[in-house]
């Protein structure tokens, strides 16, 4: 992580309004977002945009010189532009043939990318951004913080200012006075601008059109007053067909500011009549700087489905504490984080990439389904592989990857640490494990790690048999949720195992883009459970679990181990999260849990991965509430806890910040207990808990469920 | 419910099962155009329809202190002689320019067809009028025939050719943005007021 974002961040932190701002945005939008999708199949809606945009990007091309007929043939003037620099020079030429001294836009992310107006206003040609909000950002000489909400880092009381100023009279922070002084000034520009340059929202290949979408009406003004209209569009917007914009109509005002529709939908085929008779000369600039080569790459392809609703904004629990100026640059959020580093180079994006905390609360509500989190750790790696690693990472992965190494180091970090261990709780840790802990107290190393305690654990013998993937945090810090659910398991007659060679799952590795690292796990654990019979291979850490399940078999494919291919794969497919196997348990009825008694209200937890990937949000909750606790549902129950793995140390402070909130929400329900089902999450919430002064009690669903095996006997 | 649902315009003639499937679409179309903050007024019949031209901009103080009204072109318009227009809408104006169009107080134009599911207005507005008729006065007067809705703005879309069409646009509600604090605000750069007037093209005789 640079220092100069670090330095954002903190700055972005101590802002006094932004996060708050942002914060509530993001909580109404997660309830407006919902009501506007109501009796919609969002999943068949997205699977139809990403096809048809699929398929257009796989024929950029073609699609483009088909526009450009069509267009043509409508009599716009079309022209297809690489460099940034070709759009500014051809923009300038129009506006130097017609004499223009006054050009009016609306908003567009492409001109924004060529950074036009800095380009014309150099020439001494006035520009006005006519969206509100951008007119704002423009006046404020910043750039947009938000893809749809430019000014959303500001308030009325700056707008005001800013009014004040460029109006010469001192208004009042009113806002529909604000507005109404908008319309007023904005008016005369739009009679008198000669230009008006717009974006679009869609480009359909076949009939040339383009599709503009705006509340504010202010498109279909710059589109029709000024005698000459240039748009500015990205080769992505191209679509095949006509009726290829009816999904991305349905879906884009939906996900972008909750409507069912914008107020003004135009549809432009070929210059209209002119405002004052006669045709107007219309210009299609189709733009296509660097993405042709994206359309090639076989992952960030992907990218180019988007359509630019900014819902991984919306919903992103980083963005929504730092804001845009910090999370993107002319694009922002996550989407932002790869179309920089895809357009303008890993050197202007290198950082950005690090501020995901992958928890995929983007990729869930993606109307293109784009993969975000898999894109952004793409970039890590492509930015991992273009410029070498810090020598303390790279020895950390030296370490981690050397099963040996990395466990003898976490024993001997376990009796190192005995001076400094206060209580349960220790400030230094070794490797990814030490780190700031301010708001949080870290967990010392269990005295004992789970295997070298396990071969003790009385266990009944028996045909079934399931085998125990501890991971690094139960195996070295919690090794009391294994003994919970080997006591779990054990009651329904199953005997567990302990592969004694099993190692980390690969996951630190696999989200930093370490990928010889990630192999190097998922090689030392294909062999350490190859030939051990077995139903299942039981994991409690959804983090585990993924990476064993999915990431492993990629790291093993790609690194050139393929021997270990199948072994890797017979792994994958047995192993099961605890929560969905008690669960088969119990519905087939070798596992009865108590139940019957009045337990303590608990409130549940969703882990990132188990929600989002695993999709086993449901299993957890059924048990817990089969067993008799009370569950009392907190807001954003799935909103990250902040933790992320080795993200809590990158980004301490926004991982403190995410923490904060999500212990307020636990307090809000007033439950003296937390469940989930993640190592990582309980390290961050029961630390977090107890620095906090009102510590409640936070422990792993299984820890739950088997406590009342223990008191029921 | 078929025929809407093919996108096809549901024709309404007379009594009959027409007649109810048409009040349904109506109603759809009401509440959606209503939730996205536009008024929908009922018109019996083309001259009701003049008739609730007539009242709403006496409402809105056209024809008194110079406020003017623009009408743009349409078939509603040309079914009256224009000195009946005239007599019954004092400081209307039926040239449409942009200067006409930016100092008007109201703007009366006829849209092709509605979308039942979002409230929507569609129409072709190549010609130029259309546009600045219903985006530069601050009140915007939208004239549909009842007949002419249909099931969502998907349907509408296919009843147009692009290429014969350059400028297709579709509305719904005011003008509005949320860019300052998101509070939502109409009438940012478009009409703060949009009335649709959905009216039987003839006489009704369903009671």
């Amino acid at each position: 992580m640079p220092a100069e974002l670090r330095e954002q961040v903190r700055r972005a932190l101590e802002h006094p309004h932004l996060s708050a701002a942002l914060t509530r945005f993001s909580e109404d939008y997660r309830a407006s977002r919902a009501r506007a999708y109501q009796g919609i199949d969002f999943e068949s809606l997205r699977a139809r945009i990403a096809e048809r945009k699929a398929h257009a990007v796989e024929r950029l091309d073609r699609l483009a010189a088909r526009f450009m007929e069509a267009a043509a043939a409508r009599g716009a003037h079309v022209v297809r532009l690489h460099a940034p620099s070709e759009v500014r020079e051809y923009i300038l030429s129009v506006a130097r043939r017609r004499g223009a001294r006054l050009i009016v836009k609306s908003k567009s992310m492409a001109t924004e990318e060529v950074h036009l107006n800095a380009e014309l206003e150099q020439a001494g040609i006035e520009v006005k951004e006519t969206d509100l909000g951008e007119w704002i950002i423009q006046l404020a000489r910043q750039r947009p913080s938000h893809m749809v909400l430019p000014a959303i880092h500001l308030t009325r009381d700056d707008v005001a200012e800013l009014f004040s100023r460029e109006t010469g009279e001192r208004l009042q922070a009113e806002i529909a006075r604000l507005v109404r002084v908008a319309r007023e000034q904005l008016r005369e520009k739009f009679l008198h601008a000669e230009i008006g340059i717009t974006g679009a929202n869609i480009a359909v290949a076949e009939t040339g059109s383009l599709v503009l979408l705006t509340n504010e009406g202010n498109a279909r003004l710059v589109a029709t007053l000024p005698p000459v209209h240039i748009a500015v569009v990205g080769i992505e917007k191209l679509v095949e067909r006509f009726e290829d914009i009816e999904p991305i109509l349905a879906a884009l005002p939906r996900s972008a500011t909750a409507q069912q529709i914008t107020s003004y939908v135009s549809i432009l085929t070929g210059p209209a009549e002119a405002a004052d008779g006669g045709v107007k000369e219309m210009h299609i600039i189709l733009y296509d700087h660097r993405r042709m080569e994206m359309s090639e790459d076989p992952l960030f392809c992907q990218a180019l489905q988007c359509i630019r609703c900014a819902s991984c904004l919306n919903v992103c629990p980083v963005y929504r504490l730092v804001g845009g100026h910090v999370f993107g640059k002319v694009y922002t959020g996550a989407i932002g984080a790869v179309l920089t580093a895809c357009i303008e180079g890993w050197d202007a994006s290198r950082g950005l990439e690090q501020l995901c905390i992958q928890c995929g609360a983007c990729r869930d509500v993606c109307p293109a389904k784009v993969d975000l989190p898999e894109l952004i750790l793409e970039v890590r790696r492509r930015a991992a592989a273009a410029v070498p690693q810090p020598l303390a990472a790279r020895a950390v992965f030296s370490i981690v990857s050397n099963r040996r190494a990395f466990h003898a180091l976490l024993r001997a970090a376990s009796l190192a640490q005995k001076p400094l261990a206060d209580g349960p709780y220790l400030r230094h840790l070794p490797l990814w494990l030490s780190g700031q802990g301010k708001n949080r107290r870290l967990p010392a190393l269990a005295a004992e790690p789970l295997r070298d305690r396990f071969p003790r654990l009385e266990q009944p013998r028996s045909d079934r048999r399931a085998a125990l993937f501890a991971g690094c945090l139960i195996d070295f810090v919690y090794p009391e949720i294994g003994e919970a659910i080997v006591r779990l398991l054990n009651r329904a007659g199953i005997e567990v195992v302990f592969p004694e060679k099993q190692t980390c799952c690969g996951a630190p590795a696999h989200f930093s883009g370490a990928l010889d690292a990630a192999a190097a796990n998922a090689r030392d654990n294909a062999e350490a459970f190859s030939g051990i019979e077995v139903e299942a291979v039981i994991s409690a850490c959804p983090t585990c679990t993924v990476a064993l399940q999915q990431d492993a078999l990629r790291a093993v494919r790609e690194s050139g181990a393929r021997q270990y291919l199948a072994e890797a794969e017979q792994l994958a497919g047995k192993t099961v999260d605890v929560a969905t196997f008690l669960q088969r348990l119990v519905s087939e009825g070798s596992l009865r849990l108590p139940g019957g008694r009045e337990m303590p209200p608990l409130t549940y937890h969703d882990s990132c991965h188990l929600k989002r990937t695993l999709h086993a949000e449901q299993p957890p909750r059924e048990l817990l509430r089969a067993s008799g606790y009370e569950l009392r549902e907190m807001q954003e129950c799935d909103v990250c806890c902040g933790m992320g793995g080795s993200y809590s140390l990158r980004m301490p402070e926004v991982s403190s910040a995410m923490l904060a909130r999500k212990l307020r929400m636990i307090a809000a329900t007033g439950a003296g207990g937390v469940a989930l089902d993640c190592p990582g999450c309980l390290m961050q919430i029961r630390g977090g808990s107890a620095a906090s002064g009102q510590p409640v009690q936070v422990r792993h669903t299984a820890e739950w469920l088997a406590q009342l095996l223990d008191t029921a006997n | 419910m078929e025929a809407a649902q093919d996108g096809a315009p549901l024709f309404h003639k007379g009594a009959g099962l027409n007649t109810l499937v048409s009040g349904l679409m109506i109603g759809k179309f009401r509440t959606a155009a209503e939730a996205a903050g536009a008024e929908v007024v009922d018109a019996r019949s083309p001259g009701a329809a003049l008739g609730a031209v007539a009242r709403l901009l006496k409402e809105e103080g056209v024809g008194q202190d110079g406020r003017t009204a623009v009408w743009a072109d349409g078939p509603l318009r040309s079914m009256f002689h224009p000195e009946l227009l005239a007599q019954m809408l004092p400081g209307l104006v039926l040239e449409v320019t942009r200067e006409t169009a930016a100092a008007a107080h109201a703007g009366i134009t006829e849209f092709d067809y509605g979308a039942a599911a979002t409230g929507t207005l569609v129409q072709d507005a190549s010609a130029a009028g259309q546009r600045l008729a219903s985006t530069l006065p601050p009140v915007h007067l939208a004239l549909l025939r009842a007949d002419r809705i249909v099931a969502d703005t998907a349907s509408a879309l296919r009843l147009f050719d692009p290429a014969r069409c350059a400028f297709l646009a579709l509305v719904t509600g005011p003008s509005r943005t949320a860019d300052i604090e998101r509070v939502l605000t109409i009438g940012v750069h478009g009409p703060r007021r949009l009335v649709v007037i959905v009216y039987e093209p003839e006489a009704s005789h369903a009671r």
